[in-house]
């Protein structure tokens, strides 16, 4: 017994019951929604898709958030912007392209050239963050470049609002994307889930071999080891950085179409609460570790989705989806106190703490 | 070098102490003290305010002070833009000018919550300048700042604000000098619950609020209405404003399998429930049912589809003067008013106009003293108010709109793809 308090202090014994608490409640809840039968096997499953397509939406946003972080030890809020920028400027392709017939006659390349829109909106824009906002920060302390990150965000979604109006503007129906797919079982899948989930595990997949197959991917890496002992194997930092920040600003535009083409809707205040999610996904996985930022997105959509229902119907909670957001960062809190790093943060803690 | 450190600190201190001092004691005199003024720069007949809580003394050549509590900022700026374009355009139809003052107006944005709405009363109040207020946007606002500004002894008059309780004397969120030009949601909860079960024969429904004051009582007085009516309510779910993905909560609403969906909720979200409902499995056929918050031309474009024969009780704001009210927004800001609540800003604004204009005593000098309490008194008594969003009358809980102008609307394909606005008035009461 003294041996154990000797390693284990009383805050650690106290997080642990705290999450053995959570645990235990949430599996009750889940034993109690299951026998009460409300909801049918195909139900659950129609609802892991949803969370799959959702989490895969904060997965790729969750990358640049990462990304960033690995290379330059910030948080880069002005992210959520750089998201919504794709989006934005996207609808005004997405309406133009539908006005004049070009996506009816040809929309699959009407599609990439919609995405390639929103990737270069939002490859200008956060390299020019990078360039204008943190480039002159590098050597400051590190809350300085992260209030300017918080400035920077703010003056993007008015600097929209200005140009563009507050009203919620929303994409033309696409053609070939209508409609669903059914399984046997009453599963329903839409076409849409299926391409963005698609979509984004090639995406996510490009980028994996990038990273650790490529000469500018292993500078990447190299970079996010230690900055001035890569500098001094001849790589070029400065180019690097941009060159995560264009692969972060991609990916936030993509994933920007991604998200208008399931919801349909865009506003200059759509960047927040993806953001939020994302930069949650990414902590969850581990901040600064790609794979992580991936399986924290996924990880944090579907418990979104099936987890609000599973854990809290079973208790007869009213209005148990007002709590989701709730159970989102709930499982946050659990994660860092039984993996203080993340799910999979240990490659980072080994090398930098 | 410590002590001269010290020396600047304490002269510093001693300006900010000096600038602070006599704006500290000037300003609560002021109400009090300032009648005596004109007595002094020898008016003829010098007015004397007998007002129980004081008057408003704008002296020749100042202006007449209105503000704005709005939320003109963050996921609902275009609830309190659309108010506020509404308040200029009212200020510039009288050339800018009241008793031949010119017209200022000031604003604090008020956020769509009640942290918002209490720094924007607290700020508001502390200005003895201000006659009156248009605001607020959320019904949440006016509950935490309507104390400071009730107290100042000024009047403030919502276009948007539809909860119950703001106007229920006997519910402690009810103060003197609140009026409003919005619909209660008594009335329109009662429209929208009789319209479901009388006119269109649903039995069950489930309700959607996504957790402010304005959607969460107008969900509940449909509910008690319906229910009273003997119908059922299989569900009253809520969600968060903010929320996209509505997957969760359909599938759960689903399992009531209810005949009607109402969910008097704001853009986006109206948006995302509307076309996520359709697709989910239980609720292809489910009847759609909104309210004035999802009122907005931008709407059925945003929803799609699925908001082909969709159902909204609102005001029914049409007419030429409603026409002309566009046409001037167009000329001035381009494009359409965001949201659907200029016209009550509108209406609010000129019958602040006509209020002062008909209490204020004017001196010889043009020196204008705006009694609050008749002001209020005047407000509390109005009657055929010829606005552009029906007849207006206040009742003496500050209520102005008279139910008489709420009408349910459909949504049919010339809106959800044609682009025609607004939609037809398919049921009135």
């Amino acid at each position: 017994m003294r041996r154990f308090f000797e390693r284990y202090d009383l805050v650690d014994v106290i997080m642990w019951l705290i999450a053995a608490t959570i645990l235990i409640a949430a599996l009750l809840g889940s034993i109690k929604t299951i026998q009460s039968g409300k909801y049918s096997p195909a139900t659950w499953v129609d609802l892991g898709i949803s969370g799959l397509t959702q989490g895969s939406v904060y997965a790729l946003i969750a990358l640049g958030y990462t990304m960033v972080y690995g290379v330059l030890r910030m948080i880069n809020f002005a992210h959520s912007e750089v998201f919504m920028s794709g989006a934005f400027i996207g609808y005004f392709a997405a309406t133009w392209m539908a006005a004049s017939g070009f996506m009816e006659r040809n929309p699959l390349l009407g599609l990439i050239l919609l995405f390639l829109v929103a990737a270069l909106t939002s490859v200008t824009i956060a390299v020019l963050l990078e360039r204008i906002a943190y480039r002159r920060l590098r050597r400051a302390p590190r809350l300085v470049p992260l209030i300017t990150a918080i400035g920077a965000s703010l003056f993007l979604q008015y600097m929209f609002r200005g140009l563009f109006g507050s009203q919620v503007r929303s994409y033309p129906p696409m053609p070939g994307l209508e409609g669903a797919i059914s399984l046997p079982g009453g599963v329903e899948i839409e076409y849409v889930q299926i391409l963005v989930i698609v979509a984004a595990a090639l995406m996510m997949l490009v980028l994996y071999l990038f990273t650790q197959r490529t000469r500018a991917g292993l500078a990447l890496r190299a970079v996010s080891e230690d900055k001035d002992v890569a500098a001094l194997m001849g790589i070029d930092v400065d180019a690097t950085i941009v060159r995560t920040f264009v692969i972060g600003g991609a990916f936030a535009g993509m994933a920007g179409v991604l998200y208008a083409l399931i919801y349909r809707q865009v506003t200059f205040y759509m960047g927040f609460v993806p953001g939020i999610k994302a930069f949650t996904a990414a902590v969850l996985g581990g901040i600064g570790n790609l794979p992580g930022a991936m399986l924290g997105g996924l990880t944090l959509g579907v418990t979104e989705s099936v987890g609000t229902i599973l854990f809290l119907d079973g208790y007869g909670v009213p209005a148990p989806y007002q709590l989701k957001d709730g159970i989102a960062f709930v499982v946050l809190v659990l994660i860092l106190i039984l993996r203080p790093t993340g799910i999979l943060g240990e490659r980072l803690s080994r090398t930098k703490a | 070098m410590k002590s001269r450190m010290l020396f600047a600190v304490l002269i510093v201190l001693a300006l900010v102490l000096a600038a602070c001092a006599p704006a500290a004691t000037e300003a609560p005199p002021e109400p009090t003290a300032a009648p005596a003024a004109p007595a002094a720069t020898a008016a003829p007949a010098a007015f004397e305010c007998t007002d129980a809580i004081g008057c408003v003394d704008i002296a020749p050549g100042d202006p007449v002070h209105l503000a704005y509590a709005l939320s003109v900022s963050g996921a609902t700026a275009g609830l309190g833009e659309d108010a506020r374009g509404a308040i200029e355009i009212a200020i510039d139809d009288v050339g800018g000018q009241l008793l031949g003052h010119p017209l200022s107006l000031t604003g604090e944005d008020t956020l769509c919550n009640a942290e918002g709405g209490q720094a924007a009363g607290t700020k508001l109040a502390a200005d003895p300048t201000i006659v009156a207020i248009v605001g607020t946007t959320c019904s949440s606002e006016a509950r935490a700042a309507m104390p400071q500004i009730s107290q100042a002894g000024m009047v403030m008059m919502s276009a948007s604000n539809t909860n119950p309780d703001l106007t229920n004397p006997d519910h402690p969120d009810h103060w003197p000098g609140y009026f409003r030009t919005a619909t209660n949601d008594i009335f329109q909860g009662r429209v929208a619950a009789e319209f479901a079960y009388n006119e269109l024969g649903v039995k069950t429904a489930a309700t959607l609020h996504d957790g402010s004051p304005y959607a969460e009582s107008l969900q509940q007085v449909f509910a008690d209405n319906f229910t009273a009516l003997g119908g059922t309510i299989t569900a009253q779910e809520a969600i968060n404003v903010g929320d996209t993905d509505m997957t969760g909560v359909m599938t759960s609403i689903a399992t009531g399998a209810p005949e009607m969906l109402y969910f008097p909720i704001f853009e986006p979200e109206g948006g995302f429930v509307a076309d996520q409902a359709k697709s989910t499995p239980g609720l292809e056929n489910v009847i759609l049912m909104g309210a004035d918050g999802l009122l907005a031309d931008t709407f059925p474009e945003n929803a799609g589809p699925a908001a082909i024969g969709m159902y909204l009780s609102s005001p029914a704001v049409s007419g030429p003067e409603y026409d002309a009210l566009l046409a001037k927004w167009k000329t001035k800001f381009g494009g359409v008013p965001p949201s659907g609540y200029h016209a009550m800003a509108y209406d609010a604004t000129n019958i602040f106009f006509q209020a002062i204009e008909a209490v204020a005593v004017v001196d010889a000098d043009g020196t204008v003293h705006v009694p609050r309490q008749a002001l209020r008194d005047y407000l509390y008594a109005l009657k055929d108010y010829p606005g552009i969003t029906g007849t207006l009358a206040c009742d003496a809980n500050g209520d102005c709109a008279t139910g008489e102008a709420l009408g349910v609307f459909q949504l049919t394909e010339a809106e959800v793809t044609g682009g025609n606005w607004p939609p037809k008035v398919i049921w009135q009461q």
